[in-house]
């Protein structure tokens, strides 16, 4: 085996999926002044609920959506600390992620009753996809195509948000309201409205990120499977600016990553060592980042005369 | 005759206090209204209350003959009203198209339509002559230029009637200049001008009436006419002001000594460039120049709070470049920062911590490192009495005080060092007249008693009336210096703009 064949784009792609979706969704939050520590919990409870939307549904459709939606709820609850009851919006995102991690271990022995983690062979994963005319490419076929539909949506979500912020009136003013929260109220546009709607979005996309998670490669859900996940796509997202072309290039970075910190292991390398590499990179990127990122709120008012 | 607005028998209590008592303004269409008054006289609660921001406790807004009631400004922007901010409300990351559409996007099929967007303002910026580039991105424009995006986009909105909130309050002379002849032709276009101010020259140039508010009651209602600059100063401050302290003829030794001072420059242009500048024992030396040509920096290096390239600063017999910023404090260094909230004050301090600020180093205060409230609490609140400083309390968030009265606190604490030098950096930037008058009287004091004053002021009549010497900056140097009896605005302009 090498170490650097085309398997090992076609599993990168399949690892970004998960971390660009979940960093477009921190980005819609930091957009509108939110910074949403919590991804880490939005994915896990995505992932736990398709897992138990798979079992009892035996539809994989059902079981996205069911993700989507667990995740949208836990994404609420954090919405209401921060936006409503204006509570620090890092701090309520730790809590929900440790939150998160307790729900779901104690609804595993709850609803399955086992201990670490659940499989049934009965369920059915994300089917793959093959794409006509691509499919058909030497070398761009196999590294394209046969993922599952949820890395494709990732890759559209990045389109379709760009297309959003720079191009809508809508995202015009999701803009704004991160820019500068106060002058966005004095133009009565609707604040809370906007901040809200980001807030259920970037639950929709942790959703689904973490659907890709339990449903994508192996069908089954473990204790804290994200595994650090959500930090990495808060990194990616701030790498990113926040842009979404941009998190797709730094999301392609940790995916190249995480997919590396597999095949090493295949090498005979201390899986305890690879596991570290997105997180060595994950400094280093913090390197680079000093203090850019979403820059929000500030305005810098001048004292006047 | 009709009018276009007529707030009649405005108050507004809050709690106990009477905010405005009974206050009436009219307005017609084409006319200047500047409502003028010291901070706390009630001028931003009308304006509040008209632009939706407040609701009355009683009294009635009519507007264009109907009663109106406005629950919010978006009402307020829909009725033809608009308010260009003080702070201005501006997205420094957007294109200057961008802000002045937002909230009212041109669309094409859903999307925003930039280009129809950049041509409207273009439009509007010609019909009012009204100059900005639709494409600059508002972060990198001048603060004249910002403002000129808050008209434009006042009007965009379709406002009839524009409130200025104190707009020349942070601009240069050129700009006020500008902006006065804006006003001058929107007036003449047919909108009516509400103009918030306590700047008497500017009013007596452009108001056709002006409104004089103290207290929160209007203490006179003139047209222009019939008044002058003195009549509405007494209404304002409800006393004539004095004339100030005689200076004492005095002929000082080099207090402070700054040698061929210079920071930045290696590859592009100095910062400060070779500048070299001395301060007398009783003398004040005033810094003129537009803002930006190195007087800040002359003030960080001077304070240590800034590295410098080259050259050398002396106060009396102590070297002070180098040494550190409580050094030069205890070498005699006192400093009314120009920035009060960057340099002078925390704004989650309480009053008295604020005032504390440097006093917990003098031995009267700090008993082996232990601070000694009960002696200080005398000397804060001789501070505010003389000052008049407005606090609901000594425990107050310095952040929650107006910025002139937080002004005025500094102020004290500096004037109260006793130092031997002071740097005075817009020392009266936010306090109104009866407050500026204190400071101007306590800074002369303080020269008659012999120690030296270094005055950097963007205001030229705070120079000119304050200074014994001017020294003008212009990019990094001091291009001249003139004495208190040579120089006037016009020579000192045409310097300060890089002329002879």
């Amino acid at each position: 085996m090498e170490l650097l064949d085309l398997s090992f784009f076609t599993s990168a792609i399949r690892m970004i999926s998960p971390i660009l979706l979940a960093a477009l969704g921190g980005a819609l939050c930091a957009r509108v002044g939110i910074f949403n520590v919590g991804l880490e919990g939005l994915i896990l409870a995505g992932a736990f609920s398709a897992i138990v939307g798979n079992y009892y549904s035996g539809s994989v459709l059902v079981a996205v959506l069911t993700g989507a939606l667990g995740s949208v709820l836990v994404s609420l609850l954090f919405g209401l600390a921060a936006i409503r009851l204006k509570a620090n919006p890092i701090v309520a995102g730790i809590a929900i992620n440790f939150l998160v991690l307790g729900l779901t271990t104690f609804g595993l022995r709850a609803i399955f009753d086992v201990k670490g983690a659940f499989y049934d062979k009965n369920m059915e994963g994300l089917p793959k996809l093959d794409i006509p005319v691509i499919e058909g490419i030497p070398v761009v076929g196999k590294l394209l195509s046969g993922h599952s539909p949820l890395v494709y949506i990732a890759f559209l979500a990045a389109i379709l948000l760009y297309i959003f912020f720079y191009r809508t009136v809508t995202g015009f003013r999701v803009l704004a309201v991160g820019k500068n929260e106060a002058a966005a109220r004095s133009l009565g546009l609707k604040v809370t409205l906007l901040q809200y709607g980001a807030i259920v979005a970037c639950g929709i996309l942790c959703g689904l990120a973490g659907a890709q998670l339990s449903l994508g490669q192996v069908t089954m859900f473990t204790e804290g499977m994200t595994a650090g996940r959500g930090f990495i796509a808060l990194v990616a997202m701030m790498l990113g600016q926040s842009h979404p072309i941009g998190i797709v290039g730094s999301s392609l970075l940790f995916g190249l990553m995480d997919a590396l910190s597999i095949r090493l292991q295949g090498f005979s390398m201390p899986t305890q060592f690879t596991a570290m590499l997105p997180y060595i990179i994950t400094i280093f990127a913090m390197f680079f980042l000093k203090d850019r990122g979403a820059d929000s709120q500030l305005s810098g008012q001048q004292s006047s005369r | 005759m009709t009018y276009v607005l007529e707030m009649k028998e405005m108050t507004k209590k809050y709690g106990e206090f009477l905010a405005n008592d009974k206050i009436s303004i009219h307005l017609k269409k084409g006319e200047v209204l500047a409502i003028v008054g010291e901070n706390g006289a009630g001028k931003t609660t009308l304006m509040r209350m008209l632009y939706g921001l407040e609701q009355p406790t009683s009294g009635e807004i009519i507007l264009n003959g109907r009663n109106v009631k406005f629950s919010g400004p978006l009402d307020a922007i829909e009725n033809g009203i608009g308010m260009v901010h003080q702070h201005f409300m501006l997205f420094s990351d957007f294109t200057v198209t961008e802000n002045i559409v937002i909230g009212h996007e041109p669309k094409r099929n859903g999307f925003f339509n930039r280009k129809a967007a950049a041509e409207k303002v273009k439009e509007l910026s010609d019909q009012y002559k009204i100059n900005v580039n639709p494409l600059k991105k508002a972060g990198d424009c001048s603060i004249g230029e910002q403002q000129r995006i808050e008209i434009l986009k006042v009007l965009y909105q379709g406002a009839d009637i524009i409130i200025l909130d104190e707009p020349t309050a942070v601009l240069t002379p050129l700009e006020v200049e500008e902006l006065l002849k804006t006003i001058e032709f929107l007036a003449l276009q047919g909108k009516s001008i509400i103009l918030i101010t306590h700047k008497l020259p500017e009013v007596m140039k452009v108001a056709d009436q002006i409104t004089v508010l103290r207290n929160g009651r209007v203490t006179g209602n003139v047209l222009k006419q019939h008044t002058d600059v003195e009549q509405l100063a007494t209404l304002m401050v409800g006393r004539e002001l004095q004339k100030l302290t005689q200076r004492v003829q005095l002929d000082g030794e080099p207090l402070l000594v700054v040698d061929n001072l210079t920071i930045g420059g290696k590859e592009e242009k100095p910062i400060l460039d070779d500048l070299s500048l001395t301060v007398h024992r009783g003398e004040i030396v005033g810094i003129a120049g537009v803002s930006g040509n190195g007087q800040s920096e002359l003030i960080l290096a001077i304070t240590g709070l800034r590295k410098i390239d080259n050259g050398s600063i002396r106060l009396g017999e102590t070297i002070l470049d180098g040494t550190s910023v409580a050094n030069r404090r205890s070498a005699g260094l006192a400093h009314i920062p120009e920035d009060r909230y960057l340099w002078g004050a925390a704004k989650e301090a309480t009053v008295e911590e604020t005032g504390l600020m440097g006093y917990y180093r003098k031995k009267t205060f700090n008993q082996s490192s232990f601070i000694r409230l009960n002696g200080f609490r005398e000397l804060l609140k001789g501070w505010i009495d003389r000052f008049e400083i407005k606090t609901p309390s000594l425990d107050e968030k310095s952040g929650n005080l107006s910025g002139g009265n937080l002004q005025k606190l500094i102020v004290a604490r500096e004037l109260g060092f006793e130092t031997d030098f002071l740097i005075a950096a817009e020392p009266t930037r936010g306090v109104d007249i009866g407050a500026m008058e204190y400071i101007h009287e306590a800074i002369i004091e303080k020269r008659n008693n012999g120690d030296g004053v270094l005055l950097v002021s963007s205001e030229l009549t705070e120079i000119l009336t304050l200074s014994d010497r001017i020294a003008v900056m212009y990019e990094g140097k001091i291009v001249d210096i003139l004495n208190r009896k040579e120089a006037t605005e016009e020579k000192l302009s045409v310097l300060m703009a890089g002329g002879n």
